[in-house]
């Protein structure tokens, strides 16, 4: 109980330092307050407007009213609405696309950094060889003979293409943090290699993984986006990408009066991704140990 | 896959094999030209496994359609095995070998849905457009890059600066394909400058292709969005590069003893900072050039330009393998190449490299 209790209040005074530290910078802070606003109108907000199922034929195309914040599409159907029950597919494959990538990269890189020699130079061998390669166009070459339908398998596919760069930068990372003083001094302590990963390296390297991890989930998302509009994935789900892409295809692009039903889509990813990057370069000073420290 | 050609080079038997193996590592030129074709092997093998050897791969239900289509089974076998250019009743081993054969040979196979007609062929008909149109993107963004990056660095910390350096970091995160819809947008609904709609094909139907006025200015207004795309959604990170060289160039020491010995601005410009600056610059122009092959699958079927992107992105959407197959191995071997290209490159462009030797 009393161990409970202790683990709840570290984790309290965690969350409230890294508070502390978030807003301390005005852009990454809004950043993370739009994220958490997108994240939420995409899982919760379909619950509250759920997907119009049905096209409204009096309200083709419309501008800008108080009944449709956003216009409606060629179906008549609201914008805004949309939008919010579209995000969702985005969001989890931004983030599941990013989290795989960025553990797969540190696991390899470290690992690569940390065995040296041989394995070591294999490995990056490997990895050059792999950058070479063009990956939008083996992705799109994939998915069409894999016949991919739904975004998980979509998302490891994504993942499994886009770590080895990553890697790369992760390994050169690990070679010149383990050279610094404190590395070395807590290696000649016999610290345990676990400790020194978990306790010594990873911290110092937080931010630089984070930003690089956004970086994957901003790409992600224009991959899947020109998955889509390619029509290589199908069509199941209204998210924005499929929103542009028919929007695209009923030559909406070419009608100034439907202008908001491609606009609002393309608001939604640019957003998001501004979101994204502003958070990720405030990161620096959320996991920066000194900072913390002082705090 | 890989472990088959790595691992000989570890050092478990001392024999002429091995040997020849490191004299062959030890040299630079021939490790990168090694490097490259085992690169080509590796595309080469997986658009032969994912088109041959998935379970319920391509090629079978191409048989399928086949049958279904009014041919017998062995009609139909025989027609797509005339189709992916290999003979498809072989094991697979031998299939395999066949189908390298043929790709070395320059023969990638026909086209499932324009019958007959050969993949090579097809190719090299769409070529010259999308050599044409990167090329050129590629010339302004590289000069503008240049240019822009070194105002860049010669005016750090001034509103210029702030101003080009945020423009650029936008253009450099947003995607090619988010910047032609918005350019679209722009040009074609809101301004209504251009006529976007006007603009399909790289060129209008009944010009033909001849040495005058009247083709180039047809085929200049079919590709100038396009072009523009290309340029906005490329400048961006071209600009940041030179500029970050640039100001790590400036403060080198011979920088320094130029301005003492009181040479002109422009000769330091010229002769110091800017040859030295743009190295990187050039490495990264040769990689491009790789790209300029493949062309943009999104932003040539945005724009329906009829570009070597736009084959492939049709015969993604039409599921014809052979094409697919083809025109990704072409793609994938011009990047493998302007690689070896870009390495060579710059250990001629900067001879410091020459002398620590290689990496």
């Amino acid at each position: 109980m009393k161990a409970l209790l202790d683990w709840l209040a570290r984790t309290g005074r965690e969350t409230g330092k890294t508070f502390k530290l978030l807003r301390r910078n005005k852009m990454g802070f809004f950043g993370f307050l739009v994220i958490i606003i997108i994240v939420l109108a995409s899982f919760v907000g379909p619950m509250i407007w759920p997907a119009e199922q049905s096209a409204n034929v009096e309200a083709i195309n419309k501008g800008i009213s108080l009944d449709h914040l956003l216009g409606t599409d060629f179906q008549g159907q609201d914008n805004l609405r949309k939008v919010i029950n579209g995000g969702r597919d985005i969001v989890i494959i931004a983030f599941l696309t990013g989290v795989l990538a960025t553990l797969i990269a540190v696991v390899v890189g470290a690992f690569s950094a940390f065995a040296g020699g041989r394995v070591d130079s294999i490995l990056m061998e490997l990895v050059n060889i792999w950058l070479t390669i063009p990956k939008f166009p083996l992705l799109a070459v994939m998915a069409t003979v894999l016949k991919l339908n739904d975004i998980v398998t979509l998302s490891v596919l994504m993942a499994i293409l886009d770590w080895p760069g990553l890697s790369r930068e992760v390994r050169s990372q690990v070679l010149s943090l383990r050279r610094r003083d404190y590395i070395e001094a807590a290696v000649m302590l016999d610290l345990g290699t676990r400790n020194i990963i978990f306790k010594e390296l990873l911290p110092n390297m937080m931010s630089f993984i984070f930003i690089r991890m956004i970086g994957t989930m901003t790409h992600a998302i224009y991959q899947q986006t020109g998955l889509v509009f390619l029509g290589i994935v199908p069509y199941s789900s209204a998210n924005w990408g499929v929103m542009i892409s028919a929007a695209e295809r009923r030559g909406v692009l070419y009608n100034p009066q439907a202008i908001w039903s491609i606009l609002t889509p393309m608001g939604a990813i640019v957003l998001f991704q501004l979101a994204l990057v502003s958070f990720a370069r405030s990161l620096d000073e959320v996991f920066n140990p000194r900072l913390r420290t002082s705090v | 896959m890989s472990s088959a050609t790595v691992s000989p080079t570890l050092p478990t038997a001392r024999n002429p094999l091995f040997f020849w193996l490191e004299r062959i590592v030890s040299n630079y030129l021939l490790r990168r030209i090694l490097k490259a074709i085992f690169s080509i092997w590796l595309v080469t093998s997986i658009t032969f496994i994912l088109v041959r050897a998935m379970p319920s791969n391509p090629v079978e239900i191409m048989i399928q359609d086949l049958t279904s289509a009014g041919y017998s089974p062995d009609e139909a076998r025989t027609q797509a095995a005339t189709l992916v250019g290999f003979n498809i009743n072989q094991p697979m081993p031998e299939q395999y070998l066949e189908y390298l054969r043929n790709v070395l040979h320059g023969d990638l196979g026909k086209s499932y849905k324009s019958r007959g007609l050969r993949v090579t062929d097809m190719i090299v008909q769409v070529l010259p457009w999308t050599l044409f149109s990167v090329g050129l993107s590629l010339l302004i963004t590289f000069t503008l890059g240049i240019m822009l990056g070194a105002i860049m660095a010669y005016k750090r910390d001034t509103w210029i600066d702030h101003l080009l350096s945020n423009l650029a970091a936008t253009l450099d995160a947003v995607s090619p394909y988010l910047v032609g819809l918005l350019i679209i947008l722009l040009l074609g609904v809101i301004w209504r400058i251009v006529p976007i709609t006007q603009m399909r094909g790289a060129m209008s139907p009944g010009i033909q292709p001849a040495f005058s006025l009247e083709f180039f200015a047809d085929v200049f207004t079919h590709v100038r969005v396009l072009l523009l795309v290309y340029v906005l959604s490329a400048v961006g990170s071209w600009m940041l590069t030179m500029k970050s060289s640039t100001i790590a160039t400036l403060g080198e020491d011979y920088v320094t003893v130029a301005r003492a010995r009181g040479l002109p601005d422009l000769r330091i410009l010229t002769a110091y900072v800017g040859r030295n600056a743009t190295l990187p610059l050039f490495t990264r122009l040769a990689i491009s050039i790789g790209f300029a092959v493949g062309g943009s699958l999104l932003l040539e079927s945005l724009f329906t330009y009829r570009g070597v992107g736009f084959l492939l992105s049709r015969a993604l959407s039409e599921r014809d393998y052979p094409v697919m197959q083809g025109v990704f191995l072409v793609i994938a071997a011009a990047v493998v190449f302007a690689n070896l290209l870009a390495d060579y490159l710059y250990g001629w462009l900067d001879p410091r490299i020459r002398i620590v030797g290689g990496e």
